[in-house]
């Protein structure tokens, strides 16, 4: 999961970005409305965490400005409010979720999976293709009744590509999924990746299409 | 209503200004009319008297009868025969009188009118002296009568009037009720008005004698309101500022817990360090502001010596890496008096502020500056200034401009102003002209001392030395 982060404050979003690091996502952070509009111009997020109060306006002016132009990410809002109306506000202008401050950092991984799976239009938890089975809450594969230990960038990309089995992923696409913009990105580690799924995971659950992507093979046991 | 009833009170003054005004006019019309009456009388006294003059013949004046001379039922009827006649010869013999007329002389010896008391009662009596027959004629009548016929008019007049006054105190009454219709409007739409509703009332048809008090109303109902929302604001921005450092703590904490990675739980934990150093600072500051808001009386005066405060605000603040601060020696010779504990509160709060938005490697620089009737300490930092229209706004309480620092928690400069108003000083912000940052002014008033330097060096020349601090 790749997540934008618009907060201003360095302790919590050094925090967010390390713990939701831990639950296999990947983050950008922001500190104001104008990094974050340009942000979400710049790249696809699979989810949106949003701080109300921000240094250049309110929270809630980037989210109309978002949902005006289009913008259907899903979108969890940070609020030190404890108002019910400010709450209502939020989720009328556009919001999918909120937590109030301070929050525990496993919810917050919890309610950001609920949203984008709620926005996939999946009901399960679970990604499934192929007898291959993805928790994304536990960062954990199951193939053939095993446990398949993955490292955090593996399990993402296998992540991107099971989200739509059967469905074109471009290499492109998954390295984003990879970095954060501050990160430097290697050359191939997508090959490298895929390469090490299919030696954990089997020759033919992934096809790969030539000068395009990557996609989960679907119907073949 | 209460006592205090506006309707009764109106009443009241209304119908004690009619019934004076009415027995002013009653007045009025009983000496206009008494006067009136008056000369008519007297008139036809005067006509009275010639008509009758000139009815007599001749000298030859019969002798007094005794008929004529009796005193018959004079008064049966009030208004009959009030005139009563006698003709004397002008040697002083009764020669003739009318009936009903006293027995005894009625006037004088002159031509003209005269008042007479005769057997108990006044009478009005007019003499015409008719020298060529020798005879005297005096006409007059009873004053009684003439009081009589004037009270009759009053009385006609007053019969009316009793029977108008209970009609007019009704009329007054029910307009009154209809005149203050408006003002029972509005204290009924107060009365029904929740205890928070603090929209503006309703003046569209208000008369204009209202419409002021309506106006200061609305006008103190704005003011309230303004007041709840800065509170809320107040409130909102307090819960922004201390969850968000809480949310940083637990989050780090949650990662410091679950990571396996050491270098992760490292970064963590100097995270949940900073987080803690910033929070004690937030609430240290929200002390500061609490005890400032209930500060009655900020407690005596004391010398300072400016340069020993600066450099215990500067000694007691962290070092930090590539940061220098620059103390004006002038700062040494000068003492003022003032609040310590507040001058200090506000000198180290700017301290901070200036050493928050300088980046490192900067320079942080206290001078002094002597002005007319006040004396300038002034701090300058480094940092990025702050925009033009946002410095009537800094000195909000938890107000953070688009230059903020990353630690800084909005109370800064809201307290050293705060804690300077009450030290009788003020506090001037002004971006700096030689180059990009803040210059925190602290006026005081001009009370300030040359002090000789405590190790004993000579005074310096103050004139010199403040050319080299303001160049």
């Amino acid at each position: 999961m790749r997540i934008l982060v618009v907060e201003d404050d360095p302790v919590l979003s050094d925090g967010l970005r390390a713990g939701l690091g831990m639950f296999g996502a990947t983050l950008d952070v922001v500190a104001n409305c104008a990094d974050g509009r340009a942000a979400l111009a710049a790249s696809a997020f699979d989810a949106l965490v949003l701080d109300l109060m921000l240094p250049d306006g309110s929270g809630l002016d980037l989210l109309a400005h978002m949902r005006a132009g289009g913008d259907r990410t899903p979108v969890l809002l940070l609020t030190a409010l404890d108002e019910i109306s400010d709450r209502v506000k939020g989720l009328d202008a556009g919001a999918d979720d909120y937590l109030g401050k301070p929050f525990d950092l496993d919810e917050l991984g919890a309610r950001l999976r609920a949203i984008s799976r709620r926005q996939a239009g999946r009901a399960s938890p679970f990604l499934s293709c192929n007898g291959i089975v993805l928790d994304p809450a536990h960062m954990s594969v199951i193939s053939g009744g095993q446990i398949i230990g993955l490292s955090r960038r593996e399990f993402a990309v296998l992540e991107a590509l099971m989200e739509r089995p059967g469905v074109l992923r471009s290499k492109s696409m998954i390295e984003e999924r990879l970095y954060g913009w501050q990160e430097e990105v290697e050359s191939n580690t997508v090959e490298v990746h895929v390469h090490k799924l299919r030696a954990k995971l089997g020759r033919n659950v992934i096809e790969t299409v030539r000068g395009l992507g990557y996609r989960m093979k679907v119907g073949t046991p | 209503m209460t006592s205090a009833s506006l309707r009764t009170r109106l009443f009241l003054i209304l119908v004690a200004a009619t019934g004076i005004i009415w027995l002013f006019a009653i007045g009025w019309i009983y000496v206009g009319t008494k006067q009136e009456v008056e000369s008519v009388l007297d008139a036809r006294l005067q006509e009275a008297a010639r008509m009758v003059a000139s009815l007599g013949t001749g000298k030859s004046v019969a002798a007094p009868s005794a008929e004529t001379g009796t005193d018959g039922p004079a008064e049966t009827l009030i208004y009959e025969r009030q005139l009563a006649c006698q003709i004397w010869s002008l040697d002083g013999r009764l020669v003739a009188r009318s009936r009903g007329a006293p027995s005894s002389n009625l006037g004088g010896t002159q031509t003209g009118f005269s008042d007479r008391r005769i057997e108990g009662e006044t009478w009005r009596v007019f003499t015409l002296e008719d020298t060529d027959r020798g005879l005297r004629v005096l006409v007059g009548d009873r004053l009684g009568v003439r009081e009589h016929l004037v009270t009759d008019i009053i009385k006609g007049l007053l019969a009316p009037t009793l029977l108008i006054v209970p009609l007019l105190g009704f009329l007054i009454w029910t307009s009154l009720n209809r005149g203050l219709r408006p003002l029972r409007r509005l204290a009924l739409e107060l009365q029904q008005r929740q205890a928070d509703d603090m929209s503006p009332v309703e003046t569209g048809r208000a008369p204009a004698e209202i419409l002021p008090m309506m106006a200061a109303l609305n006008a103190l109902f704005s003011k309230v309101e303004s007041a709840r929302r800065h509170e809320r604001e107040v409130t909102a921005f307090a819960a922004h500022e201390l969850r968000t450092p809480l949310a940083g703590l637990k989050t780090q904490a949650q990662v410091a817990i679950g990571t396996s990675d050491g270098a992760i739980r490292h970064s963590a934990l100097r995270q949940i360090m900073i987080a803690v150093d910033r929070t004690t600072r937030l609430v240290r500051q929200l002390l500061d502001i609490a005890n400032l808001d209930a500060l009655q009386n900020p407690g005596p005066d004391t010398r300072l010596h400016a340069g020993e405060i600066v450099g215990e605000i500067v000694d007691a603040h962290p070092a930090r890496e590539g940061l220098r601060v620059e103390v004006d020696p002038m700062l040494n010779w000068i003492t003022f008096s003032a609040n310590a504990e507040l001058l200090v509160l506000a000198l180290r709060n700017l301290f901070e502020n200036a050493v928050q938005h300088t980046a490192h490697p900067g320079l942080v620089r206290w001078s002094l500056e002597r002005r007319p009737g006040e004396i300038v300490v002034a701090i300058e930092d480094e940092g990025p200034g702050i925009p033009p229209d946002e410095l009537p706004l800094v000195t909000r309480r938890f107000y953070r401009g688009r230059h903020k620092s990353p630690s800084g928690s909005g109370l800064g400069l809201t307290i050293a102003e705060l804690a300077l108003r009450a030290n009788a000083a003020r506090l001037n912000l002004v971006n700096r002209t030689d180059r990009p940052g803040l210059r925190a002014e602290v006026i005081l008033p001009r009370q300030a001392e040359v002090l000789h330097r405590r190790d004993g060096m000579p005074e310096p020349d103050l004139e010199i030395g403040l050319a080299t601090a303001s160049s």
